[in-house]
């Protein structure tokens, strides 16, 4: 047997979730009578991951959001993997609401979906779940060809029996494997045995996206059903003072028009009356208390914050001492705007109460948060909110809300109209641009020392920016001394050896309600260590490779990235030139997040008006075993692209207090002629898996600008880049 | 009344003249495979055809279109459609999936009315389709995967 070893910080969760796994083989016609493993037949017990039916259909239930990251292929796979089913065979069906089957085992007793996490969670849990039904199987062939079992084999959906020939799918002998007790102890296949992990399976996901067929939330249609739209107040921190609405109810198509805490609900037939309805009303809003800072304000005040100490994230050796007697210093002060997430499907979600229960539609991202959201707006027990987790039309973070901002919305428009209907809140683009839940603003400083030698030997890094965790349920946990962990991962994780390193941070209290926005603290930090890096190995007149090889020696996974990424992009080799009046520069950039391992190399184009083009990007990922090396190219080639919308364009402002953009038109995202050839290369690792949803993300802004350094020498601090 | 014809089919649909054929095709006739994502013809992804060439329907009056062949993801039958839809699947470009009909729709359009489109050629033509996914790279290797196998 395949010994297994889970060496990250849920080893004991892992144990304590495994030992309470259940698995069941049902029969899907039966409905109902669905024979729970190790219970009498004919007694319910909704399963945990795999259903094997009479039809031959393996259902994989995954209890990931499928948002892009490519969950619902990556974590069928490692079922099929162990239960040596045929791919074609398997199906995938989202997990309910359920925290004590569906726990994310990397957030404790939580469901939800975040941190890059899916794969790793699932690694060891599927696999023991196709493996466990795998055995059953065999043992239920066994039985009924009177054979042992050590002449059973299993390959893509058939059961044989070699020295007999005898052979059966596994829809012929579900109902008997579902009659035997669940085994104890399973093997797990050694790597050289794998027959889907490591290779292209397709997304079981594609068809239905390329057809129009998927469900969003968007596309729910139930009996009934009315569309809401809220009218929302101009400023965080407003209320309602009174509303007028006469004109919206003379609409063709509305239905009602009534206040809920967050502003005015127009509830119509469909969404076009429901706009115009809300567009017929007239609101007064009392604003005494509302939000009024501008992002020149904001900016000021956190700038004063810089020259203060802040709160100990990190200190080794004497920091201060260093930068005294160092010979050289280098100080650099970086700036990062607000970031609205912007999902292609604006927030949204379908509503039906019953008595004593609710029934939610979403793009569900974090069950058990939301759910205790829900019940607490409805007076019902979080296990009465049933969420169905649907497709969502992208996230990055902005469905797995603290606060559970649009569904408390909706439950409080249920609330509000009694429950008479279903409905389903849509917000407009706009709507969802200027509802807040932002990647915070954050300013940097970083210092640095450098002796006679040119040795870097002191490292200071300040950061001031809200805290994410602060005020969610997160709080006790993610905050320490003061220290939102969320908001120096990656900067307190500085991996370069230098003696003296000191990090520390301001947490700022505003009215302006912030969330973690995809790879979270390393869309800041990654930029400001790595651009900071490039302009120390310039001060020491060395090769930024060079640079990072001699201070990354304890680090064999940074480096061995690094290596990658720079051998593939020809790194010793001059760049070509480009075309008269245009300048050529590369850039490169290594940064870990959420235990994966990354590094970029960017080639940039900067034409004579100073605008620029990034031509190429390479880039070297270790993310442990690869499990399936499609999906891991594509969240880089797609983490790549999200982040050079940051690099290029991000940035939402305040103008006394109102969010300035509103659409794709003033907050724009990359468009195709803008997106670089990328090349991805996976540094082979028996190593446990790790996520790569977000770790693509925050290494391309720093090797842009490195590159736009290397094109230009002018040196870039603030997010977006801009040369003119 | 007005009169649409979506997908070779007539509807008689009764609603206000001005209301964008994207929430007609939606709401009223329950083609949900058009989605709604800006509203205001910046992002693609209410992409349909009326009479072969892509239109944004979220900014389209429904009167603007009444009696014109209108197609959307649902209705693709060409060669050239399924072709495309087949080299999505192949190369596995989806991610969220959320912009995917639109971009399918342009790509169409583009590969029925040029063969042989270049990488400009399909920048120039998927120009309005965002995907906040960046699937971008995938989609210019299916759209030239789909004109090899168109021949």
């Amino acid at each position: 047997m395949n010994e297994l070893r889970i060496e990250n910080r849920s080893r004991r969760e892992f144990l304590i979730a495994g030992a309470g796994l259940t698995l069941a083989l049902c029969m899907p016609s039966a409905g109902a009578a669905a024979a729970g493993a190790g219970k009498l037949p004919g007694t319910f017990e909704p399963n945990a991951f795999v259903h094997i039916g009479t039809d031959n259909l393996v259902t994989v239930i995954v209890k990931h959001l499928e948002m892009g990251q490519g969950t619902y292929t990556g974590l069928p796979t490692l079922v099929a993997e162990e239960l040596d089913a045929a791919w074609a065979q398997v199906r995938v069906e989202g997990a309910p609401a359920d925290a004590r089957r569906y726990n994310n085992l990397l957030m404790g007793t939580m469901q939800g979906t975040g941190g890059s996490t899916a794969l790793a969670n699932s690694f060891e849990q599927l696999r023991r779940a196709g493996a466990t039904a795998r055995a059953m199987l065999v043992a239920a062939a066994a039985q009924r060809w009177s054979v042992a079992v050590d002449g059973i084999s299993v390959g893509q959906g058939v059961v044989r029996h070699a020295a007999s020939g005898r052979k059966a799918g596994f829809g012929d002998l579900a109902l008997a494997a579902a009659a035997l007790p669940v085994p104890e102890q399973v093997s797990l296949k050694s790597p050289k045995d794998f027959v889907y992990i490591g290779k292209r399976v397709p997304r079981k996901d594609s068809k239905a996206k390329i057809n129009g067929t998927a469900q969003f939330t968007q596309d729910v249609n139930l009996p009934g059903m009315l569309t809401a739209l809220v009218a929302h107040p101009p400023r965080f921190g407003t209320t309602l003072k009174s509303f007028d609405a006469a004109r919206c109810k003379s609409v063709k198509g509305v239905v009602d028009a009534f206040a809920i805490p967050s502003g005015v609900a127009v509830l119509a037939r469909d969404f076009w009356s429901a706009k115009k309805g809300r567009d017929a009303l007239v609101i007064e809003w009392d604003e005494s208390r509302a939000f009024r800072l501008g992002t020149r304000e904001i900016v000021r005040q956190y700038q004063a914050l810089l020259d203060q100490p802040g709160a100990v994230a990190r200190n080794d050796g004497d920091a201060q001492g260093g930068l005294r007697t160092a010979t050289k210093q280098v100080t650099a002060d970086f700036s990062f705007p607000y970031l609205a997430h912007a999902a292609m499907e604006p927030l949204n979600c379908v509503i039906r109460l019953g008595a004593d229960s609710c029934e939610i539609w979403n793009g569900e991202q974090f069950q058990t948060v939301d759910q205790g959201n829900i019940a607490a707006v409805l007076g019902l027990k979080p296990e009465q909110v049933k969420l169905n987790m649907l497709f969502a039309g992208g996230s990055f973070g902005r469905r797995a809300c603290t606060h559970s901002d649009y569904l408390v919305e909706a439950a409080h428009i249920a609330k509000a109209s009694a429950g008479r209907t279903p409905v389903k809140l849509v917000w407009t683009r706009e709507d969802d641009m200027r509802a807040g839940y932002y990647r915070p603003l954050y300013l940097h400083r970083l210092t640095a020392g450098l002796d006679a030698q040119d040795k870097v030997t002191a490292w200071t890094h300040r950061i001031v920016g809200q805290s994410i965790i602060a005020g969610s349920p997160f709080e006790a946990f993610m905050v320490k001394d003061g220290v939102d962990h969320s908001s120096v991962e990656g900067a307190a994780s500085l991996p370069y050896a230098i003696p003296g390193i000191s990090v520390d941070l301001h947490s700022p209290k505003l009215d302006v309600p912030v969330l973690w926005w995809r790879s979270v603290g390393p869309t800041h930090t990654a930029f400001a260590t790595e651009v900071f890096l490039d302009e120390l190995a310039h001060a020491a007149g060395k090769d930024p490779l060079q640079m990072r090889r001699g201070l990354l020696a304890g680090h064999p996974r940074h480096l061995g990235v690094l290596e990658l990424a720079a051998a593939k992009a020809g790194w010793d080799k001059p760049l070509a030139a480009g075309a008269a009046g245009e300048k050529r520069g590369r850039g490169i950039a290594v940064h870990e997040s959420f235990h994966s391992f990354v590094a970029q190399v960017a080639e940039v184009t900067v034409r004579a008006d100073g605008s620029f083009h990034v031509d190429r990007v390479v880039c070297a990922v270790d993310c442990g075993i690869a499990v399936n090396p499609d999906v891991i190219r594509a969240q880089m080639e797609g983490g790549i692209g999200f982040g050079l919308t940051a690099a290029l364009y991000g940035e939402i402002t305040f103008n006394e207090g109102r969010v300035e953009q509103s659409n794709y038109t003033d907050y724009p995202l990359l468009h195709i002629r803008e997106m670089p050839r990328i090349e991805v290369h996976i540094v082979d690792s028996q190593a446990q898996p790790t996520g790569v949803g977000e770790p693509g993300v925050p290494v391309i802004a720093p090797a842009v600008a490195n590159a736009l350094f290397a094109a230009t020498g002018r040196r870039l601090h603030k997010l977006p880049l801009r040369l003119t | 009344m007005l009169t649409l014809n979506v997908n070779g089919t007539r509807h008689q649909v009764d609603v206000d003249p001005d209301t964008p054929l994207l929430w007609v095709l939606r709401d009223t006739l329950r083609l949900t495979g058009t989605k709604y994502a800006c509203g205001v013809a910046a992002c693609g992804a209410c992409t349909v055809h009326v009479n072969g060439a892509p239109m944004r329907s979220c900014t389209t009056p429904v009167s603007a279109v009444a009696g014109q062949r209108i197609t959307t993801i649902e209705g693709l039958q060409s060669k050239v459609a399924k072709v495309v839809q087949a080299a999505w699947e192949k190369l596995d470009v989806v991610q969220c999936g959320y912009c995917q009909s639109g971009q399918i729709m342009s790509a169409v359009a583009l590969l029925t009315s040029n063969a042989r489109p270049s990488d400009k050629d399909i920048d120039d033509a998927l120009d309005g389709n965002l995907c906040r996914c960046a699937t971008y790279q995938r989609i210019r290797a299916a759209i030239h995967e789909a004109a090899r196998n168109l021949g």
